[in-house]
Parts: structure tokens; sequence; C-alpha cells
């Protein structure tokens, strides 16, 4: 399931693909410059690989906004389950000693 | 993942009205696998492919004048703004899938008369003044509209929102010169200019949509954070900006009941024809029929090309599979 785009089995985008036309969802990733991160900048219809990335550049960097492009199919995205807030994400909870703001004794202390 | 996520039930239903009532409280955002009430999902659907469909639509009237540009560099801003446009109608098509709804349905919808799109796409472009009003003034609209809708609690709209504000204040900017230029030309091309703000002028005042005592759903829209700002106050605030750059312009408005009151610090402006703003959204406007026809000749006109790619892109994997079962 595309991690943006689908909300419930009978629109996943294999039943698209199924109609032999329609074209399948990608998920476009940009990186605005060297350096930096591939950012998620939105999805789009593409028959492939190919035209997914030329359409791509033509949707999402018409003003320089990368210089590279990522492009994947938005059914071969894995994603977390947004109800498994608690649970999934509980574990970093309480653990505030991984933080460098947990350690007050050092207050004061030049350059550490 | 959990394995109950299919199976629907009152209690995952009340947990999830829960979660989005306190995420809505605290102005947060939803994101599309959130749990989320049919009504807000079906609001957006509808909100978001309008709003698509108008992008789509409102390509046409300024296309209508890419030929007759008066020059090369106007005609490439020109085309540059309408690719824009296209690019506008994509993003927000993506946001509403995340919603459920399919592409196809949404296209065809359009094509088939049975979507709305915004009203003013159904008034004619008759000069090239018009391409400088539409930019100033639709386009101007349209941002007032727009910025507060960056905001909205569904997240993948607001997304696409920013992405487009940040197109749009070319398209604005682009308007407003074009109108200058000929503004401070000859006699007639200033008469021209001047001509076409008298007819956008009420059309772009009436695209915020109807006052709030007439607008019932603008309230829940409000509610849910998708609508920051009421239909007249957006309208408000478009048109004390339009009173100060007219001047710069040296046009004005036509409007001889515009003025500032200082008792309620609103601009009063003459009544507009709600009458026709229904009878333009119901598809009695100048060239609404015009609009959807040119829609869905390009959609047939391009599917030999969808199908194709399509093929190719069939027989491509087709070819790779067999290489790879070769190579085992
Ligand atoms: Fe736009
Ligand atoms: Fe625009």
């Amino acid at each position: 399931m595309g991690a943006e785009n689908q909300i419930n089995d009978t629109n996943a985008t294999g039943a698209l693909q199924e109609d032999k036309h329609a074209w399948p969802l990608w998920e476009v990733f940009v990186r605005s410059s060297r350096g930096l991160s591939h950012v998620h900048a939105g999805s789009l219809h593409a028959p492939d690989a190919d035209m997914a990335v030329r359409n791509a550049r033509d949707l999402y960097t018409r003003r320089n906004e990368g210089v590279s492009l990522w492009v994947v199919l938005s059914d071969n995205i894995i994603a977390s389950d947004p109800r498994d807030k608690e649970s999934f994400f509980e574990s970093p909870k309480g653990k505030d000693y991984r933080h460098a703001t947990y350690y007050t004794a050092s207050e004061g202390v030049k350059h550490l | 993942m959990s394995t109950t996520a299919a199976t629907p039930s009152t209690v995952a239903d009340d947990e999830g009205r829960a979660a989005f009532d306190a995420l809505i409280a605290a102005d947060g955002r939803i994101e599309p696998r959130d749990w989320m009430p049919e009504d807000y999902r079906k609001t957006l659907i509808r909100q978001v492919s309008q709003h698509a469909h108008s992008e789509i639509i409102g390509m046409q009237p300024e296309a209508n004048w890419i030929t007759r540009a008066p020059s090369l560099k106007r005609k490439a801003i020109l085309m540059a703004k309408v690719q824009d446009e296209a690019g506008h109608g994509l993003y927000l098509y993506s946001a509403a899938e995340t919603l459920g709804a399919t592409r196809d349905e949404m296209v065809e919808a359009l094509i088939e008369g049975k979507a709305k799109y915004s009203s003013i796409f159904n008034y004619p472009t008759r000069s090239w003044a018009d391409v400088g009003a539409i930019g100033w003034l639709v386009d101007g609209a349209a941002i007032a509209n727009q910025v507060p809708l960056c905001r909205a609690s569904y997240a993948p709209y607001g997304r696409a929102m920013v992405r487009i504000c940040k197109e749009e204040s070319f398209h604005q900017r682009q308007g407003f010169e074009i109108l200058l230029t000929l503004a401070n030309g000859t006699p007639e091309q200033k008469a021209m200019a001047q001509d076409a703000v008298n007819r956008f002028y009420a059309p772009a005042l009436m695209m915020f949509g109807p006052p709030d005592d007439a607008s019932p759903n603008s309230k829940q829209s409000m509610a849910w954070h998708i609508k920051r700002f009421s239909n007249d106050d957006l309208r408000q605030r478009f048109v004390g900006m339009i009173v100060e750059q007219v001047k710069v312009l040296g046009l004005t408005l036509p409007d001889p009941e515009l003025r500032y009151d200082e008792e309620t610090k609103q601009w009063i402006h003459q009544e507009l024809d709600w009458v026709e703003f229904m009878d333009v959204i119901k598809g009695k406007g100048p060239c609404n029929a015009q609009r959807l026809e040119r829609r869905r000749v390009a959609h047939e006109d391009g599917a030999w090309v969808r199908e194709a790619a399509a093929e190719y892109a069939r027989k491509q994997q087709l070819k790779l599979a067999e290489a790879s079962g070769k190579a085992a």
C-alpha cells in the first residue's frame, strides 16, 4: 500500500492496473540540492518508470527544485499503521536520558 | 501492521473519532490513513476535486491567447503559466486520490458535466488584455483563497496548496504587468485594459462564493479547519488589496458603490449578481459547453497515446520477465 495514497484495499492501485490502459501511481522524491536527502514531493500516474521520471521532472521540478529524482510505485511502499502510534512508537517515551537536555549537572561548563 | 484494520468495529470507530476530534481541537493535521468521519472525507473529495477541475478548465481561457500573444516573451510566459495550472490540477487530483477517489472517476465526472468547477472560467477571453485581467484579478482572488488553505486540516490538501501558492505569485504579477503595459500604451490599449477589468471585476469577487448567510456548508468546513476564513471575510480582504493596486495601474474598478466604511471597518461594494453566479455554476454560463467539449475532445484525442504507452510498458515488462527467466 502506498504510504500517501491508498486508504483501503478497494482503492489499491493493483486494482487499477488490471484495467488495461490505466497508469499506476508513483511516489516522487526530489533531492533539492547536492548534499541533501531526497524528500517526498507528491505523486503522479505514469505507465512505466522512465515516463514516471520524465513526468516527475515536468510536474515537480519546473523551477530548479531538484538535482535528482526518485520514483517508486506507490504499491511498493510499506508503511507503519497510523493506529500503531502508541504501541509501536512507545519505547522512546520515558527515555529522556537519550537527549542531551536530560543532563543538567554540566550546565555552565564550557564547550560541553 | 495491525491485522484488525479491515474489520470495522464501533470500538475502533469510537477510538478513531476521539483521535480525530482531538487532532482537530489541537489544530493538528489529518493524514490519509487516519480515521476520519465519512462527511469529512466526502466534503474534501468534493472540494479538492472541484479545485482540481478548476485548475484544469482554467487553462483554456488563457490558452486561447497563446498563439496570439503580442511577443515571443509574452508567449513563453503565458505557456509557462498555463503549464503551471496543469500542474496545479495534477497536485490536487493526487491529493483527492489519497481520500479514495480515483483519477478516472474524477476525470469522467468532469467530462460528463457532473462535476462543478469555478464559475469564473466560463467567461470568454475577448482580448489580450483579458489575459492580464485574469492574472491580476482571477489569480489574485485565487491566491487570497488559497493562502489560508495551506493550513487546511487535511495534510495532503495543505501540502498541495503550499506548492501551488509558491507558483501563483508569478501568475498574478505577470497579469498585472500586462495591464500596466497596456494602461501606459496608446489610448486604445488603455481602453482595452479598462474594458477587461470592467468585465472581470464582478466575476472575480464572486470567486469567493456566496455571502456567508447563504453558504450553509461553510460553518462545518470552518469547524473542521478546512476553511479558515468565511467567504465574505476573504472577499473583503481581496477588495482592500485591489483598491490600492488599481491606482498603480491608472485604471478604475467598475463599482460606483465602492467605499470603505469607517464604522464597520468594511468595504462596501456593489451587490453581486448571485442569480447569474448560480446559473453559470449550473452550466448556463457563456462558455460552459465549449469548455467541457474542449476537455472531452482533448481527453479522447489523447486516448491512443495513453493506450500505446500502457501497452509499451506491458511489453517491456514481459521482455524483462522473459530475459530474467532465461538467465536463471
Ligand atoms: Fe492555479
Ligand atoms: Fe494561477
